[in-house]
């Protein structure tokens, strides 16, 4: 199976502080990959240096085949990003959103056409099309969102607590999409604080101060942990090092 | 303590909030659970005299949030969603001035504080900007709490919080609850909800239910099964062909469902081994809040 | 009391924490000193003239030499015929053209009006003005040595030969860069201190608290009132001793003028404040809302008195302008209380207006 995502001992130090600390693990093609761990324990720092975004201070890592250090222009070309707090301009309407994003990855215009009505449907918006973002359900919004960082079809699509604070129902018809990315070979990266999301995933890992302090299939996970749910792997984990600075 | 009765909003296009109404008695931990958008926050805005509603009363300890808000305001602690702290000062500076804006000191009232604030004191220099989440979050809940409010309001405290601290912190407002402060916490995570005396569900600006969380569990009266089998993908798709379950959704490792009757769980299980899945497991479950609430109605 | 105390301390810290905005606030006004009153100034200097009179002509003569000794003006050409004048401006890249009418010493010793023609490059409007001025001034200040009788000059010569009798251009400046730095601290900082606690979401808190209204507002006020005063003092110091400025009228009449200037403004910031909901919209409203009208329709640049009367008209509620010629009356012309008494009375009647405005639009709930 490709390798989508990897790192070698990949580190990132601000000052004295070691954010991320020697971090190595691989990412398959079409996988979903939790990427866990508690506030401050270096999650988006190390997701930040995957999407090119920030320069490790050690070690290596690829994206897509591309080096994270010198070719990031490329792995941009290459990922999707969305996140729980950026999304989609919430001042420009449903199709406006499509199209700007689409048009930033540099869609021909036929396709994008072609596309955005696909998406549409499927999100069952074509009557709210030229409704403003911002009137629109955060549910739904999400949805729309993570439609919008597929678009151009990128290799891996990078989900950083893409789920916050929306409804039940809407939250699961979010990992059905996810699902279904995945089934077309997009390799999804994503971060949650839900821990039922977390049984979703096909591997995940769990990061405690810098260092990722475990990684496996959530079955194999709780099995090693003799724990019944994700949530109690998260506690044996995590809490330990808790109400430290 | 607070009484919420018949409370609607409306902002231009959308009805936050349509004729909603709770008691909350003295030395209550009262959650209202509900997703984002939902009308939570123009509730807390209401309660807390920020805002008028177009209909409907608030009373704070008998006091109107129309007539008598000055008085509310002397009486009540509130941390907004995002924590509301002076960045640029340091964490001792935030504490001093919120206690002086409510004409009282940090010695008068430490005693309710010390639990929370002994936590941070080792970094009383500090600037709050530079502070971990967790720790602006202790400094903002004991800034909520120096003047010695009879009701504390908490907007969503615990949002993009992962698990253990979330847990920590409700560990915290037990010790409060304990101290006989009144509890008004709000959350989009449902699994919080049974750390509530009693909940508000709230949907789409209207509340769905108001009860203790057992009882809203007990008043389930639709029958609801997981199911478990190797491929679980594959089985979300198949069940919801299933004529015999209503809808589907994936709950963490299992699937649950609802179906009219407990005896179609056998016909259920055939078709599903017809289909291949392997190690197949359907059992009957009682609901969890989060089942409450998407099968509300 | 105790409340508001620590409010303002509060508001204090902010401040000082904020260590690059109090060095701006601090340098802001050395530098606009330094630019208006050195770098930026309108006084003309080598301004090439070429003059034409009738050949032999005494009093044109007599006047050239003159103008031609002065520093700002050098003489370059004589013309006898002031046929194609036009051409001169091109190719000897002439700023101005003096044209003495024929027979004009002859005229003067009759006792009649002769004419003098000033002929300008006008693409600079301002250089050409002052140029005109200069020059007739120093035709009136000769016609009247010789004629020993009150010349037909324009008024308005007079008054800057009077008052201004360097022809200074920085004098102007001082004022304005006064209203200037007054209105930008008072006005943007307030305005901007009151909308980052709205941003941050301590406004909620601080409305949700029994703190009163009032005591945000003069908790806000304060600081930047002191730090105003500083830049106030900083100004007229810096003016006096490096700029040579006068301060002819009474120094109390122009701090007590100054001061109402600053509740002024300070109430324009608080008032903006209640309008937008975010630093960069306070910004651009106090900014540059408030700066250009200060810059342009105070009077500082262009003389209100040449513009379009809708300007004027403007200018009229631009606080600054008032402002400006009161502080212009006392300390250029030395003028006393009753001759500003109208521009006291104006500021005192926007104060009273803005205050209002802004105690009706301070809110005590949210939207």
């Amino acid at each position: 199976m490709e390798q989508v995502i990897v790192t070698n001992n990949l580190t990132k130090k601000f000052g004295s502080f070691t954010a991320v600390d020697n971090i190595s693990f691989y990412v398959e093609k079409g996988e979903i990959f939790g990427f866990l761990g508690a506030n401050g324990a270096g999650k988006t720092t190390a997701m930040r240096m995957l999407c090119g975004l920030s320069k490790p201070t050690a070690g290596s890592g690829s994206v897509a085949g591309y080096d994270i250090s010198k070719e990031y222009e490329k792995i941009k070309k290459n990922i999707g990003y969305m996140s729980q707090k950026f999304s989609l301009y919430e001042d420009l309407t449903v199709s406006e959103n499509i199209k700007l994003f689409a048009g930033i990855y540099g869609m021909p215009l036929k396709k994008i056409k072609e596309k955005s009505a696909q998406i549409l449907e499927r999100l069952e918006l074509t009557d709210r099309k030229d409704t403003l973002v911002k009137y629109i359900p955060t549910g739904w919004k999400q949805k729309l969102a993570f439609s919008v960082a597929v678009f151009h079809e990128p290799k891996i699509v990078f989900l950083d607590e893409p789920t916050g604070g929306v409804d039940p129902e809407a939250r699961r018809q979010f990992w059905e999409m996810i699902y279904e990315a995945a089934d077309n070979g997009i390799t999804i990266f994503v971060t949650t604080h839900y821990m039922d999301e977390a049984e979703y995933c096909d591997r995940i890992s769990i990061m405690v101060q810098g260092k990722i302090a475990a990684l496996a299939a959530p079955k194999d996970m709780k099995k090693e942990y003799n724990a019944a749910t994700m949530d109690e792997v998260f506690r044996k984990l995590v809490a330990g090092t808790f109400n430290q600075e | 303590m607070v009484k919420v009765e018949n409370i609607s909003k409306a902002f231009k296009k959308v009805q936050a909030l349509n004729d909603v109404s709770f008691h909350a008695e003295k030395g209550e931990l009262f959650g209202i659970i509900g997703p984002d958008g939902a009308g939570k926050t123009t509730l807390f805005r209401i309660m807390t005299t920020l805002t008028i509603p177009d209909n409907g009363s608030v009373l704070i300890n008998n006091r109107s949030i129309l007539k008598d808000y000055m008085e509310i305001r002397k009486n009540i602690g509130y941390m907004p969603g995002r924590f509301a702290l002076y960045q640029d000062l340091t964490v001792e500076e935030n504490l001093n001035f919120f206690a002086s804006v409510f004409n009282t000191t940090i010695e008068e009232n430490y005693h309710l504080v010390k639990g929370i604030y002994s936590h941070i004191a080792p970094f009383k220099n500090r600037k709050a900007g530079k502070l971990s989440g967790g720790m602006k979050q202790k400094l903002a809940l004991s800034c909520a709490l120096i003047h010695k409010p009879e009701v504390l309001f908490l907007d969503e405290p615990t949002t993009g919080v992962d698990p253990v601290s979330r847990k920590e912190f409700w560990d915290m407002l037990y010790d409060l609850k304990n101290m006989g402060i009144t509890i008004i916490v709000s959350t989009p995570y449902m699994d919080e909800a049974s750390r509530c005396d009693r909940i508000a569900l709230i949907k789409n600006g209207a509340f769905i239910d108001v009860d203790t969380p057992e009882n809203i569990i007990n008043n389930f009266k639709q029958t609801l099964i997981a199911l478990k089998a190797d491929n679980m993908r594959q089985l979300l798709k198949d069940v919801r062909k299933c004529s015999q379950i209503k809808s589907a959704f994936a709950f963490g490792a299992e699937i649950h469902a609802v179906i009219d009757d407990e005896d179609k769980i056998e016909d259920i299980n055939n078709q599903l081994k017809n289909l291949d899945h392997k190690n197949i497991e359907i059992y009957r479950i009682s609901p969890a809040i989060e089942d409450c609430y998407i099968w509300s109605r | 009391m105790k409340q508001l105390l620590s409010f303002i301390k509060k508001e204090v810290l902010h401040i000082i924490r904020d260590k690059r905005t109090i060095l701006i606030l601090l340098i802001m006004p050395v530098v606009q000193i330094m630019l208006f009153g050195f770098a930026m100034t309108l006084e003309v200097k080598n301004i090439r003239v070429a003059v034409s009179y009738q050949y032999g002509d005494e009093l044109a003569e007599k006047i050239t030499a003159r103008i031609s000794a002065s520093e700002y003006f050098d003489i370059v050409k004589t013309i006898n015929n002031p046929i194609n004048i036009s051409s001169y401006f091109i190719k000897e890249k002439i700023d101005t053209v003096i044209v003495f009418s024929d027979g004009f010493s002859n005229e003067i010793y009759k006792g009649g009006t002769p004419a003098v023609q000033i002929i300008n490059d006008a693409s600079d409007p301002n250089q050409a003005s002052t140029v005109t001025s200069y020059i007739s001034a120093i035709i009136s200040s000769f016609q009247n040595e010789i004629a020993g009788a009150a010349s037909p000059v324009r008024i308005n010569t007079e008054l800057k030969m009077l008052y201004n009798p360097e022809l200074k251009g920085s004098y102007n400046f001082v004022p304005g860069v006064m209203a200037l730095v007054l209105t930008l601290i008072c006005a943007m900082m307030t305005s901007i201190s009151i909308v980052r606690e709205k941003e941050f979401g301590t406004m909620e808190l601080l409305l949700v608290s029994p703190m009163k209204p009032a005591y945000i507002i003069i908790s806000k006020i304060v600081p930047y009132f002191i730090i105003s005063t500083i830049n106030l003092l900083t100004i007229i110091a810096l003016a006096v001793m490096l700029l040579d400025m006068p301060v002819r009228g009474s120094f109390t009449l122009l701090m007590g003028v100054s001061f109402l200037f600053i509740f002024v403004s300070l109430t324009v910031g608080i008032f903006i404040s209640s309008l937008v909901a975010n630093q960069a919209a306070a910004m651009l409203i106090a900014g540059m809302g408030m700066m250009l009208p200060v810059m342009l329709l105070s009077g500082m640049l262009f003389p209100l008195d040449s513009m379009p009367k809708f300007l004027q008209v403007i200018a009229d509620f631009v606080p600054a302008s008032w402002y400006f010629t009161a502080v212009k009356k006392i300390m250029i012309e030395g003028q006393g209380f009753m001759n500003i008494t109208k521009e006291i009375i104006i500021l005192n009647i926007m104060l009273a207006v803005l205050v209002i405005a802004s105690i009706k639009k301070f809110k005590v709930r949210l939207g």
